[in-house]
């Protein structure tokens, strides 16, 4: 903006001159520049030994065969003198495979793509989803609606057209499993239910395979690397599945996106140091990653264990075993919809519009977390979370009891609702099991 | 004894939503050291506010918790066996199944 103390004509003069001084300070910047360059490219010159000097790095591609183009792409990898062609050349002989294009294997995918990893597959059934896209960040929006295989595949051959990318449009079940990841070297977990875990292991167990295993939630991660070397599988660590009220899931509780990005990355990470045979694969340990503490933590785990169901000396599991075993079953964890109470304990919610028409007695219980209930609720709802519903069923009864007394009538129902369908129906056959017969689910 | 107590993936919420309890637990009467398995009951009872069975199966931890003494999984100790001494940190945690 132009002062209004000084003529218009002696701003021009000032900007004429300052712009004549900007001329000769970014000549002579670039003198100063190109005499740098040339000092220490003379420098390196004589370096040998330690250094990675150019004709060394020469020699190494020739004897492994690195064309001209991946040479240029990948040069500050064969920089390294820890990675160095060795690492690049096993890198682009190598196949991985990521189970789920979710918040975890959204920048595992990115990395192993732009890395130079030979052969990538993918697996997934799901949909882009906008409210996923906060950690989901290998999609765009242009995708949403669409299979995120699909999607994660175009991101991944926009990055490297060298790499062959290849896509399972499908759900991993164990009809399936031993097949697809028969075709690659290693296998990434970035599930994120329980079921499909202890599948990937079993899978990976039948077939030896490396598992890079990593898991996020709310402001914490969790990471490992299983069936390395001898090491632990995750059966070794974890015979029984967590009882289901343990089992909780993005969807539902929440999670703050960089933070399975921090881990998928990790997992990228350890999938590259196993593939290129660089370094000390994280197995026998595992890393916590607590966000909101800042703080990192990698602890030693027990190792492979003989009395293991997986692995162990006496091991059954065979791939005639593991295609009839029923995950689901086994961690008491429905990867669809439950289906836990009878079609007359259920009530759409245009007959409960209804019945709030035409004034009906009744209680309707929200039986989701109180911070969910805070963002969004139906009027006159009560909120009673599932995990607390045992130890307060006298509200539930007092309830009633006002209900039934304002309105002067007998008999009021009890309606449950909460996000997905699934605790609600668990709270209606809890609530029968105490004598509240009326009680239906929305 | 003087020990920390750390609770994660989870496990925190069913104590008051805290992660870190520096505690001072008592040898009792005849007791020459204090077990992993004495330290469990003693959570328990002093630190668990609700859903026990979600911390707890029987007289260990429930299938799906991690416990680390010394950064270090207890399996490679003792389990409840473990002794444990002055200043040692324990951490419960749950494994993480989300992504
Ligand atoms: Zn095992």
């Amino acid at each position: 903006m132009a002062s209004h103390s000084e003529e218009p004509s002696t701003i021009l003069e000032e900007i004429k001159a300052l712009k004549a001084q900007k001329i000769d300070i970014d000549a002579r910047i670039s003198a100063l520049e190109s005499q740098l360059r040339d000092t220490s490219i003379a420098k390196q010159l004589p370096c040998n030994g330690s250094c990675p000097s150019i004709s060394t790095v020469d020699s190494n591609l020739s004897n492994n065969r690195l064309p001209s183009d991946a040479i240029y792409r990948y040069s500050r990898h064969l920089l390294l003198p820890s990675f160095g062609v060795q690492g690049q050349s096993n890198l682009l002989k190598s196949s991985m495979l990521v189970v789920g294009a979710g918040g975890l294997g959204s920048p595992a995918l990115l990395y192993l793509a732009a890395c130079g990893v030979g052969r990538i597959g993918i697996v997934d059934h799901d949909v882009v989803e906008l409210n996923n896209m906060h950690r989901q960040v290998i999609h765009t929006e242009a995708y949403i609606g669409k299979s995120k295989v699909e999607s994660a595949a175009a991101a991944c051959r926009s990055i490297n057209s060298t790499i062959e990318v290849i896509e399972y449009r499908e759900a991993l079940r164990t009809s399936n499993a031993l097949e697809i990841f028969s075709k690659y070297d290693l296998i990434i977990d970035a599930t994120d239910n329980v079921p499909s875990r202890y599948m990937i292991n079993d899978c990976c167990v039948v077939l030896k395979k490396p598992l890079v295993s990593g898991a996020a939630l709310g402001l914490e991660g969790q990471l490992t690397v299983y069936n390395y070397k001898g090491g632990p599988c995750y059966r070794c660590l974890f015979p029984a599945p967590p009882p289901m009220t343990a089992c909780q899931r993005c969807a539902d509780s929440g999670v703050l996106g960089v933070v399975p990005g921090v881990i998928g990355t990790l997992q990228a990470l350890e999938a590259i140091k196993i593939a290129s045979d660089v370094g000390e694969p994280l197995s026998g340990r595992m890393l916590i990653f607590d966000a909101l503490s800042g703080r990192i933590r990698v602890v030693k785990i027990r190792g492979q264990s003989p009395q293991c169901e997986a692995c162990g000396e006496k091991s059954a599991f065979t791939p005639e075993k593991f295609r009839d075993f029923d995950y689901e079953k086994f961690t008491q964890f429905s990867l669809s919809t439950l289906n836990l109470i009878s079609e007359d304990s259920r009530i759409s919610c245009k007959e409960y519009n209804e019945k709030i028409s035409n004034g009906e007695a009744h209680v309707l219980i929200d039986v989701r977390p109180a911070h969910h209930f805070d963002i969004i609720s139906l009027p006159n709802s009560l909120n009673i979370p599932l995990s607390s519903l045992d130890s307060r069923l006298s509200e539930v009864s007092a309830a009633l009891k006002e209900e039934e007394a304002r309105k002067g009538v007998t008999g009021a129902c009890i309606y449950t609702v909460c996000r997905r369908g699934n605790d609600s129906q668990r709270a209606v056959d809890l609530l029968h099991k105490h004598g509240f017969n009326s009680a239906r689910t929305l | 004894m003087q020990l920390t107590l750390e609770f994660g993936g989870g496990l925190e919420l069913l104590c008051n939503s805290v992660k870190v309890h520096k505690v001072n637990v008592d040898l009792t009467d005849g007791e020459e050291n204090l077990t992993m398995k004495r330290l469990l009951s003693w959570v328990r009872t002093n630190l668990i506010k609700e859903r026990p069975e979600m911390f707890m199966k029987g007289d260990t931890v429930r299938p799906g918790v991690l416990v680390l003494v010394n950064d270090c999984d207890w399996e490679l100790s003792g389990q409840l066996d473990t002794t444990l001494e002055e200043k040692d940190v324990i951490v419960f945690i749950s494994t993480l199944h989300g992504g």
